[in-house]
């Protein structure tokens, strides 16, 4: 387990060395605040209702965003070589990266603290829904974490990683969503509503923290995760 | 330290490594050569626990690569071809990684990382980060990543490749200091830096093992012997009928002749009183010897001769 926080501390500090964090972090901040602040005043509610519904999309942009370099340039370097030979088990090596990008993803949603400030000094919002939109978005967002870091151990191309993460997020976004179940046969509705990860994140940011919710996005974040482990176990795989 | 038996590994239909075996012994420098392709970095490869052989077994200290890859990565310095960094750490930050990985304890770390930046020569590189330092330094960089935990077997993959000829010795001094007390494990195409650096050497090609031997005997046993260049002042023909009737000359052949002096290349078995010998034959039979002098064949003819008769 040791192995974990040495990669894990290691990923940080290169999130926070490489200025494509910053940029990343700016871009982010830019868009959440200027599409929050753009209805809200006509809107003439105090809640965070609209930033919540926003975040789905804008993560799909910003969890590949973060992800696509994981794997795919150690690959590129070979440093994955000197990395792998060390005594450390694949999964330590992807939970470590995976906590790395997770608080990362932490820290970039505690600057948008100016959002929930604004909302509490102008009105009386409910607390409920603010804090579990909260937590819904680190929830949602640990799942494109993993699903970016899954995309990022198949190619040594971090372009290719972002867009195959992208791809495969908004897959998993949109096949809960009415539009698409309406064309589904009746036997997989269930299933795919299940599965769809947007349905799970309104109902806690309802402020309704339903077990089932966390337990859905702990295996979806697992199963990915240990998809990324057989990725990189691939290698030692017969051909 | 090292037992490797009867390993193979295929890329697809590429057979990369062909059944083969051999034995490290502890505190020898070992070195593979053989041309690009040969199968060297595979065999590392395969050695380090990065990617597992399709048939065989090979056991380091005592482990086994296929069920307890952890503990012999744990003994294990290495250095891949190539030697891939993280561009964008700092020299420390990267040493003080590796102590991390390598499971150093942490009061240690200090210790470890200020042995090995002695040891390579990093000193004046500490505070720089990887991308702005020389290829030079980063191949010491890399040599320092492998040695940070001590390691009882140290294997590194082609560690002097795209060095100036500075640098290249410089490498070179380094792995002898290391092999002094190390179990040293290298690859290489460069005949003079095996030569100089290794105990024993394994010639590679096409995925197989062609050659072995410390270097010495390897010149030896190209063309199954040693070479010695006589002159004998004599007539041809007793000469050569006398060369003929000598067991321990396999072969010999008329090089030159001038006023009476004839020049012969011998081939002759290994055996160290052979200058004697021929020169007790040619007191015999009352010639007089004007040269004698043993021609020791050179690493590159061995390399060439073993790596091409397979080839073709």
């Amino acid at each position: 387990m040791n192995s974990t926080g040495v990669i894990f501390r290691k990923e940080l500090k290169s999130y926070f060395n490489s200025p494509i964090a910053y940029i990343v972090i700016l871009a982010f901040l830019g868009v959440t605040h200027w599409l929050f602040f753009r209805t809200f005043f006509l809107a003439n509610q105090s809640n965070l209702r609209p930033f919540f519904s926003l975040l789905p999309w804008i993560f799909l942009f910003l969890g590949p965003a973060i992800t696509m370099r994981a794997w795919a340039e150690e690959k590129k370097l070979g440093t994955i070589e000197v990395l792998m030979t060390f005594p450390v088990r694949e999964r330590e090596a992807v939970l470590g990266k995976f906590l790395a990008a997770f608080l990362f993803l932490i820290i970039t949603l505690c600057l948008t603290i100016s959002l929930p400030l604004t909302v509490v000094f102008i009105g009386h919002p409910d607390p409920g829904p603010i804090w579990g939109g909260y937590l819904g978005a680190c929830l949602l967002g640990g799942c494109y974490l993993a699903i970016g870091l899954f995309a990022s151990s198949l190619t040594e191309n971090q372009i290719v990683a972002f867009i195959l993460a992208i791809v495969l997020c908004f897959a998993l976004l949109v096949i809960g969503e009415d539009f698409v179940l309406f064309s589904m046969p009746a036997a997989l509705v269930p299933i795919c509503t299940y599965l769809g990860l947007g349905a799970h994140f309104e109902s806690i940011g309802r402020g309704v923290i339903d077990l089932r919710d966390i337990i859905y996005y702990l295996s979806i974040i697992s199963f990915f995760l240990f998809l990324n482990q057989l990725a990189l176990e691939s290698r030692k795989w017969r051909p | 330290m090292i037992n490797v038996s009867h390993i193979s590994k295929n890329y697809g239909n590429t057979r990369a490594v062909q059944d083969i075996s051999f034995k490290v012994k502890q505190g020898e420098v070992l070195g593979f050569l053989g041309p690009n392709g040969a199968g060297k970095s595979t065999t590392i490869r395969m050695l380090t626990c990065f990617i597992p052989a399709d048939t065989g077994s090979a056991r380091i200290a005592g482990y086994d690569v296929k069920t307890h890859s952890i503990e012999i990565r744990r003994q294990i310095g290495y250095l891949p071809e190539n030697n891939p960094l993280y561009m964008d750490m700092g020299v420390l930050e990267y040493l003080y990684f590796a102590a991390g990985m390598r499971a150093i304890p942490p009061g240690k770390h200090k210790d470890a990382v200020r042995r090995v930046v002695e040891r390579c020569g990093l000193g004046p590189m500490a505070a720089r980060t990887i991308g702005e330092i020389s290829k030079g330094y980063r191949q010491r960089l890399g040599l320092a990543q492998a040695l940070i935990h001590d390691p009882a077997l140290l294997i590194l993959d082609e560690p002097t490749i795209g060095l100036d000829p500075h640098q290249i010795i410089g490498m070179r001094n380094l792995i002898r200091e290391i092999g002094r007390e190390k179990t040293v494990v290298l690859s290489s195409h460069i005949l003079p830096e095996v030569a100089a650096t290794c105990d024993r050497v394994l010639i590679m090609n096409n995925g197989r093992i062609v050659g072995s031997g410390t270097p010495a005997e390897l010149s030896a046993m190209a063309r199954g012997g040693q070479e010695i260049l006589v002159s004998i002042r004599a007539q041809q023909d007793s000469i050569e009928t006398v060369l003929e009737s000598l067991p321990f000359i396999t072969a010999f052949k008329h090089v030159d002749e001038c006023d009476g002096l004839h020049c012969y290349s011998l081939r002759a078995a290994n055996n160290d009183d052979i200058n004697e010998r021929i020169f007790h034959a040619v007191v015999q039979n009352g010639w007089s010897l004007t040269e004698l002098q043993r021609k020791t064949i050179n690493l590159e003819e061995v390399f060439v001769d073993l790596t091409t008769s397979e080839a073709t």
